[in-house]
């Protein structure tokens, strides 16, 4: 966890306090709407379909049981009882009443959590790898740099109106959980030949209608020099990014129209102006922010231990295990993520009464710590492996054991129609079908790890464009119609996925992915190969053919 | 932005005057009172594009009641019952139609 100190705990408190103000007058009519709306973006309400919606940042995706439970108790007091975790880090509460909102910041400020820039032209929620800190072989932990970039990048005047929004993810294993190639700007922890810590950075990724894969703008950026380097980037932005066109602002646009050779010229330039000065990051800031990262006690504890053994006898388990738990840095502890996932669910909720029990168990089980995933899965990320099968009884009679970790019903689906107001199509209710479709766990198992994205329109909330199937909603003449692409994928080896033919009616979706999965089934190899292997090695055609022939 | 006033106005068939209600985001509906409701069979019909941007003209100006309105089609049924136009409209009106997770 990290420990807020008394600058950051004065800035949420003005915070809350100035949007108090702000609220007050919009509600007396001082402010008119179009005075408000950026205020109150600014801190992360949007109006949806029904309601305002409020996003509260997660900060690399950690949070600590208290910061849990004050969102379950928003959840209860402010909202219908649950929230929604999003794919960038972010918990969603969607029936919130603006007259209520500056008192639920000011519950969450209490235990260190605000709303600031998770939305507008600004930089948002910096995200990283959700087993940060306990992953096998990390370079380091990624979280330092994020927490890093947070400071500087909080309230920064310069980027406080860029073009458009701005998303920074950072990873430091080899296996990419933070989806850093689609992100404005991925970074990734390499050591250089002398052994220092430096950056890969990439730019230029994203995904909504005009979808980019990350380009490599520098193979090796010093830590110290890291700040200074974002900054060109985004300075370089500022400058040349379009303001004319919305759908044109985003840097992925800008980088693709210039070229990576041309963009990266420019920010070498700015960067030579800016390199040596007050940006450059002493050791002792780096050390100082680690500091204030406090890592468990661990225990020394076996790596089989008898609770293990024996509870491998209960398949239940064991189908949990395998794909729940993950290997730690430390050999008598595990990773296990919480699967919002639930058959027939929404994917990614989890109610208020989850929330609270899920932080009870993290205080037991996991050092009082929780971590959010992209996936909008959560996780608990020191657990002990003694603990396990004591673990697993209690999350699954919170319906919070779901064996489907990475499997076809572990879905990544945005709101869709039936929250937002940027939609086209619903995305929820196709994931529903589609995890009732694949609920017997043998079946999944059988089709092995195979993502499944939705969105409910181009902006790709739901990062279809990376799924191995994504499912794009739009409308066309008053109804719902799905574009499915397959062969995407969000890892180090990122890719968009392709179209696999015309849209289908909501009603077909789901038959449309069994016919899919069951040309998978019949084409692959072996039983190792995954899905999007096996799209990589016969193209769409196999897939397309399959779908289309009856249709 | 355009200003929903500046924007044009292609009525098809019978609309109403929808926003969101500003201090809590409930969906209201224009009424031929000049208030808002939360009923859609409360809401003033308008049939052409003139009707239209009247209706829209008077909503606007009420920025402390309510935000964002704007015209949404809809159906009146032989008894003259007044039903959403479309599907995003049937969400808003009638809520989600998934199971909420409580």
């Amino acid at each position: 966890m990290y420990a807020y100190d008394e600058i950051d705990r004065t800035l949420v408190n003005e915070r809350v306090s100035e949007f108090r103000d702000q609220v007050q007058r919009r509600l007396s009519g001082e402010l008119t709407e179009d005075e408000f709306k950026m205020l109150r973006l600014q801190n992360g309400v949007y109006l949806q379909l029904h309601a305002y919606m409020f996003r509260v940042a997660i900060p690399y995706g950690t949070l600590a049981s208290n910061q849990l439970r004050a969102l379950a108790h928003v959840a209860r007091k402010y909202d219908r009882g649950y929230g929604h975790f999003t794919t960038r880090q972010n918990v969603q509460f969607n029936w919130i009443k603006l007259s209520d909102l500056p008192d639920a910041l000011a519950d969450l400020a209490e235990v260190g959590i605000h709303a600031m820039q998770t939305s507008g032209n600004n930089m948002r929620n910096v995200t990283s790898d959700q087993w940060a800190g306990v992953a096998p072989g990390e370079i380091e932990d990624p979280r330092i740099w994020s927490e890093l970039i947070r400071q500087h990048t909080t309230l920064h005047p310069e980027f406080s109106f860029l073009p458009r929004k701005f998303k920074i993810a950072i990873t430091a294993s080899d296996h990419d959980r933070a989806a850093i190639k689609v992100h404005d700007i991925g970074l990734r922890l390499v050591r250089n030949e002398k052994g220092e810590t430096g950056f890969e950075v990439l730019v230029g990724g994203g995904l909504g209608r005009t979808p980019f894969i990350g380009k490599t703008i520098k193979h090796f950026v010093h830590g110290r020099d890291l700040l200074s380097y974002i900054e060109a980037i985004l300075r370089v932005y500022n400058q040349y990014g379009r303001r004319d066109n919305i759908y044109k602002a985003r840097i992925k646009i800008l980088v693709h129209e210039l070229g990576i050779e041309k963009f990266s010229r420019e920010v070498e330039e700015e960067w030579q102006h800016i390199r040596y000065s007050s940006l450059q990051i002493d050791d002792e800031v780096i050390e100082d922010i680690r500091s204030r990262f406090i890592y468990p006690a661990y225990e020394k504890l076996p790596h089989m231990p008898d609770e293990l053994r024996q509870a491998a006898a209960d398949p239940e388990f064991e189908a949990w295990r395998k794909n729940s738990v993950a290997a730690h840095k430390n050999p008598g502890y595990s990773i296990v993520t919480i699967s919002l996932k639930p058959i027939g669910g929404p994917p990614g909720d989890a109610t208020a009464e989850q929330m609270d029990a899920l932080a009870d168990l993290a205080d037991k089980y996991s050092f009082g710590e929780i971590r959010v995933g992209h996936e909008q899965n959560l996780a608990l990320p020191h657990v002990a492996k003694r603990d396990l099968p004591a673990l697993w009884k209690a999350l699954d009679k919170l319906g919070l054991a779901t064996p489907n970790v990475n499997l076809i019903t572990d879905i990544i689906a945005c709101p869709g129609l039936d929250y937002c107001s940027l939609a086209n199509a619903r995305s929820i209710p196709i994931a529903q079908e589609l995890t009732r479709r694949f609920a017997n766990h043998e079946l999944a198992n059988l089709i092995g790890r195979l993502h499944i994205n939705i969105s409910g329109c181009i902006n790709a909330c739901g990062h279809h464009h990376v799924g191995h199937i994504g499912i794009l909603g739009v409308e066309k003449n008053g109804e719902e119609v799905y574009q499915i692409t397959i062969g995407g994928r969000a890892d180090e080896n990122a890719a968009l996925g392709n179209l696999i033919g015309p849209g289908v009616k909501f009603d077909e979706v789901a038959d449309v992915i069994e016919d899919i999965v069951e040309a998978y089934l019949a084409l692959r190899e072996r039983p190792e190969e995954l899905f999007v292997d096996t799209v990589k090695r016969l193209g769409v055609e196999p897939f397309k053919e399959r779908v289309y022939a009856t249709r | 932005m355009t200003s929903p006033l500046q924007q044009k106005l292609k009525i098809t068939g019978p609309s109403v005057v929808t926003a969101n209600r500003t201090w809590d985001g409930v969906v209201v509906y224009r009424t031929a009172a000049k208030t808002w409701s939360v009923e859609l069979t409360d809401a003033a019909i308008v049939r052409n594009s003139d009707e239209a941007k009247a209706l829209l003209a008077e909503a606007v100006a009420d920025d402390v009641g309510a935000i964002g309105p704007y015209i949404a089609p809809v159906q009146v049924d032989a008894s003259g019952k007044i039903l959403p136009g479309n599907l995003r409209e049937q969400i808003r009106r009638d809520g989600v139609t998934i199971g909420l997770s409580v």
